[in-house]
């Protein structure tokens, strides 16, 4: 199926793109307590990426693989927030409540891991799982019914 | 402690019949015995001859001051033993009741619910815990009228039950947030100090007593009654004659002492009471079925009772408990009664069922005492309550209110003594059109030991009934307790003989003149397709589904340009009109802050132009994306960073989106159709394009109150461990709007993703239909 001119597409986009589009989505979405990010950006980042792969003809993928299930994904993501939502309460605390765990790791210092970095990644998480279920929706699914449409309008 | 233990352990019996001993229905209803026997124990120890009464406080939400409060005191005592005492004769009895039934382990179940939430409901000490374990009622009475599932007529009964007493429930919710937020507190005892008064007092009074009428089936909510009556005999012998309908008048009880000097309440109570006694008397006498006749009595009785609650004068408080408990007794026996007749012949006739005396003459005599009790006849229990109640209404002290009362439950009472010599007349088979047993359904052919499990509890009651009539004032002793827990004045005492007074001869005249219309009057109008109540009711409903129906045809045309030109156009109003109210436009703007915001903001209004005038689609998208960009830019300028990057990614993917969407749509815009005028598209349009900046320019230079970032960022770092204040706002200080937005997000994509299922689905269809051809 593939021709020749899309060989250096498939290296731009699968070799080096998806790999730092996902190093950068990651990125921004761990720094984004700390500087300008967080969850909502960062999964805008890799659904962009996602965008550009089907943009260019493939189905969306990471590390090679495509992704089948983005509705499952999609409910883990809600559920990460809302497991980290609800958590505090466990342990007689408010909702959302952060709780702040000082890590010391060797080499690079002093971290913190705040709870509300969970949250963060359920927010990745659904926004990821969004722009791939609207993509499928809109894009791979939705040809056939637009060709149908158009089609039959004609 | 012991009286939360009670409560859950009824709960915990039965969802351990629902979902546990399914197969073992009989063994589950032992273990309901075992907890029905230990909590009338706990209650008689615990409640009985102790100076304060026990109290129990389980915090719920202690954060708004939502906790169960449970208090033993005297009523709280006689009506916990009326449930557990009578729910054990009606369990036990039910054991041989639904010998062979599938449903029986479904019945435990609810039943021990019920009666958990019953429990609850008369220990309640505030109108919130009262409000819990009623809502909890009405629940179980819906899942246990509508018991044989595969009855259509059940299943309505069901759903007019619930919905009546359901909106009575709302009523009361009203009622308690409205005594709550004025007075900042539920609790009986606290608001009998408080006392209040005032328009806010009467709306909740009023609240309240919506509530009491719909759950005790008052005037003019008493139609759901007689049809609960679909459900299998326990249940209606139990919940819908001597506990559930009850928990009206336990209301009434608790909240008269209250509230009963108060303008309303007085005479809303007894007009409804006494218009439910002659309806619900009438009504009785005219039943071809037995069962319907006591439906209708219980309906009558509840409004005797209603009128002793509602005069709620120290002496009608006291004679209501009295005959509550008469009457619970009673009833009780009644139902079970007429159910076994039922259960061994088959029959319900009230023409037939004196072809019962033959079989079990037991029975029937004590179906025969219960009705001389019902009567009010010397010297059984019903006599001496209704007494008390004559003289308590003679001298009420209540002026015309009490009056009303008084010649209200004269004539009920005639019409209370008639169905019950027709049902005298009935199971003894005078005047009988025939006493065949032949001629009744099938027989029934029980083992010794369920005919025993049917018959005790009748007999049990009739027994009582007959006991307490004889040693009334051993039983009125009792009462005090009860009674002065509601009001400290109503000390009263019960008597078998009283003497000749004016009560006596009032009931004299009542007996005999009852005799001769329950005698003379015409034998049995088949009440045929249903009450005037239940029809009321179901136009009713039928109405609210058509006009629901119709309002959403007029509000969902399912037309995307309509939606969001409403949308559009409330948001350009709401601030238009805030403005307008407020007077405070803008006096800063930020565009000529410096030449590049000049330049951009030129920009961005030069490609919202292009967004409008421009006639393909796709072009229309990238112009949209461009304006998109340019607030980017005006976003960094400002130092918004973290919102800079975001409407960045946002607007490169909606473009994407759009895209891949407008593949489906013609290339242009359709320009103009009748009920969408490019005229009113452009005013809409405009009115948001000058609203929103204004809004957003006027908000920003308001600045009345302190803002709440400086805060913020004072607890940034400690609080949340982090130093982008706008993350630590996302994901902790308001995270919970976040939860709430990718909530939206989520079901938005489900939506997305459907609507294209959808699409392929009728795809699929056409062309297989087309195929087909």
């Amino acid at each position: 199926m593939k021709t020749a001119p899309s060989a250096i597409l498939d290296e731009l986009v699968d070799r080096w793109l998806a790999k730092v589009a996902t190093l950068v989505a990651v990125y921004v979405t761990f720094r984004g307590h700390n500087a300008p990010g967080g969850g909502f950006a960062g999964g805008l980042i890799l659904g962009s990426l996602f965008v550009l792969q089907y943009l260019t003809g493939r189905q969306p993928m990471l590390r090679g693989r495509p992704i089948r299930h983005p509705e499952a994904l999609l409910g883990a993501g809600l559920l990460l927030a809302l497991v980290t939502t609800a958590a505090p309460l466990v342990v007689g605390g408010a909702p959302l409540e952060s709780h702040i765990w000082p890590l010391d790791v060797p080499l690079i210092g002093e971290l913190k891991v705040v709870s509300s970095m969970f949250f963060d990644l359920g927010v990745f998480v659904v926004v990821v799982s969004v722009v791939l279920m609207v993509l499928q929706a809109l894009g791979t699914r939705g040809a056939a019914v637009a060709q149908d449409r158009l089609g039959s309008a004609q | 402690m012991a009286l939360v233990l009670a409560v859950v352990a009824h709960f915990a019996a039965g969802a351990l019949l629902l979902l546990g001993l399914r197969r073992r229905p009989v063994v589950g209803a032992v273990v309901g015995l075992v907890v029905l026997a230990a909590t009338a124990v706990v209650v008689v120890t615990e409640g009985i001859g102790v100076d304060s009464p026990l109290r129990t406080t389980v915090e719920w939400i202690p954060l708004l001051g939502f906790n169960f409060s449970f208090a033993l005191d005297g009523f709280a005592v006689v009506m916990a033993l009326l449930v557990s005492v009578l729910g054990f004769a009606v369990l036990a009895y039910s054991i041989g009741y639904f010998e062979h039934d599938s449903t029986f382990a479904r019945f435990v179940g609810l039943f021990m619910a019920f009666a958990g939430s019953m429990t609850g409901l008369v220990l309640a000490a505030d109108l919130f815990t009262m409000f819990i374990f009623w809502e909890l009622t009405s629940i179980c009475s819906f899942l246990l009228i509508g018991l044989n599932d595969k009855s259509a007529s059940a299943r309505q009964s069901a759903v007019r039950a619930l919905l009546t007493t359901g909106a009575g429930g709302l009523c009361l919710l009203g009622g308690v947030g409205l005594l709550q937020v004025e007075f900042g507190t539920t609790s009986f005892a606290q608001l009998a100090v408080l006392s209040p008064s005032g328009t806010i007092a009467e709306a909740a009074a009023v609240l309240l007593l919506f509530g009491a009428f719909t759950k005790s089936a008052q005037f003019p909510f008493h139609f759901w009654l007689p049809g609960a009556m679909a459900a299998p005999t326990p249940v209606s012998a139990y919940l819908h004659s001597a506990t559930m309908v009850k928990a009206g008048l336990v209301l009434l009880a608790r909240t008269s002492p209250i509230f009963a000097d108060q303008g309303v309440w007085r005479w809303w109570v007894v007009m409804a009471g006494v218009i439910t006694m002659l309806i619900g008397g009438w009504q009785a006498l005219r039943q071809v079925d037995a069962k319907l006749l006591l439906a209708h009595s219980t309906v009558s009785q509840l409004g005797l009772l209603t009128v002793l609650f509602g005069v709620g004068s120290p002496l009608a408080l006291y004679a209501g408990v009295a005959h509550l408990v008469a009457h619970a007794v009673f009833k009780a026996g009644l139902f079970l009664g007429v159910g076994v007749i039922n259960h061994e012949l088959g029959i319900r006739d009230v023409s037939r069922i004196g072809a019962a005396r033959a079989r079990i003459p037991g029975t029937v005599a004590a179906i025969a005492a219960c009705t001389l009790s019902m009567a009010g006849i010397i010297p059984l229990l019903g006599f001496v309550t209704k007494e008390k109640a004559l003289v308590a209404l003679l001298d009420s002290e209540v002026g015309q209110a009490g009056t009303f009362a008084l010649w209200g439950v004269v004539a009920g009472s005639v019409l209370s003594v008639a169905y019950s010599v027709r049902l005298l007349r009935a199971v003894s088979g005078v005047g009988a059109s025939g006493t065949d047993a032949s001629h009744g359904g099938e027989p029934h052919h029980t083992s010794r030991f369920v005919a025993l499990l049917l018959s005790s509890p009748v007999v049990l009651t009739a027994i009582v009934s007959v006991v307490f009539g004889v040693a009334a004032s051993q039983l009125g002793k009792w009462l005090v307790a009860p009674a002065t827990s509601l009001d400290v004045d109503a000390k009263s005492k019960l008597v078998l003989w009283p003497g000749i007074n004016t009560a006596l001869i009032i009931s004299v005249v009542v007996i005999v003149v009852g005799t001769v219309v329950g005698w003379r009057a015409p034998l049995a109008v088949s009440a045929g397709r249903g009450s005037r109540g239940e029809r009321a009711f179901d136009g009713f409903h039928d109405a609210v589904m058509i006009v629901a129906k119709r309002i959403t045809a007029a509000t969902q045309s399912g037309s995307l340009p309509m939606y969001v030109g409403v949308m559009v156009a409330l948001i350009a109003a709401a601030p238009i009109t805030a403005l307008l109210i407020d007077g405070k436009f803008p006096t800063t703007n930020y565009v000529t802050d410096s030449p590049l915001t000049v330049v951009i903001v030129a920009l961005t209004v030069v490609l919202a132009l292009g967004t409008v005038f421009v006639q393909m689609r796709f072009a229309a998208a990238l112009f949209l994306g461009g304006v998109g960009y340019a607030v980017a830019v005006l976003f960094a300028m400002r130092g918004a960073i973290d919102l800079a990057l975001t409407q960045l990614l946002v607007e490169t993917l909606s473009i994407v989106i759009f895209l891949l969407a407008l593949r489906v749509m013609p290339r242009r815009f359709s320009l103009s159709s009748r009920w969408n005028p490019r005229s009113l598209r452009v005013a809409i349009a405009a009115a948001v394009g000058i609203a929103v900046p204004l809004f957003a320019l006027a908000v920003n230079g308001a600045g009345g109150a302190p803002s709440v970032s400086q805060e913020y960022f004072a607890r940034s770092v400690d609080e949340a461990g982090g130093r982008n204040v706008v993350n630590v706002i996302l994901v902790d200080f308001r995270g919970f709007d976040t939860m709430g937005e990718i909530t939206v997000l989520a079901v938005a994509a489900l939506g997305v993703a459907n609507l294209v299922r959808a699409a392929e689905r009728e795809r699929r269809n056409r062309t297989s239909h087309g195929a087909g051809r």
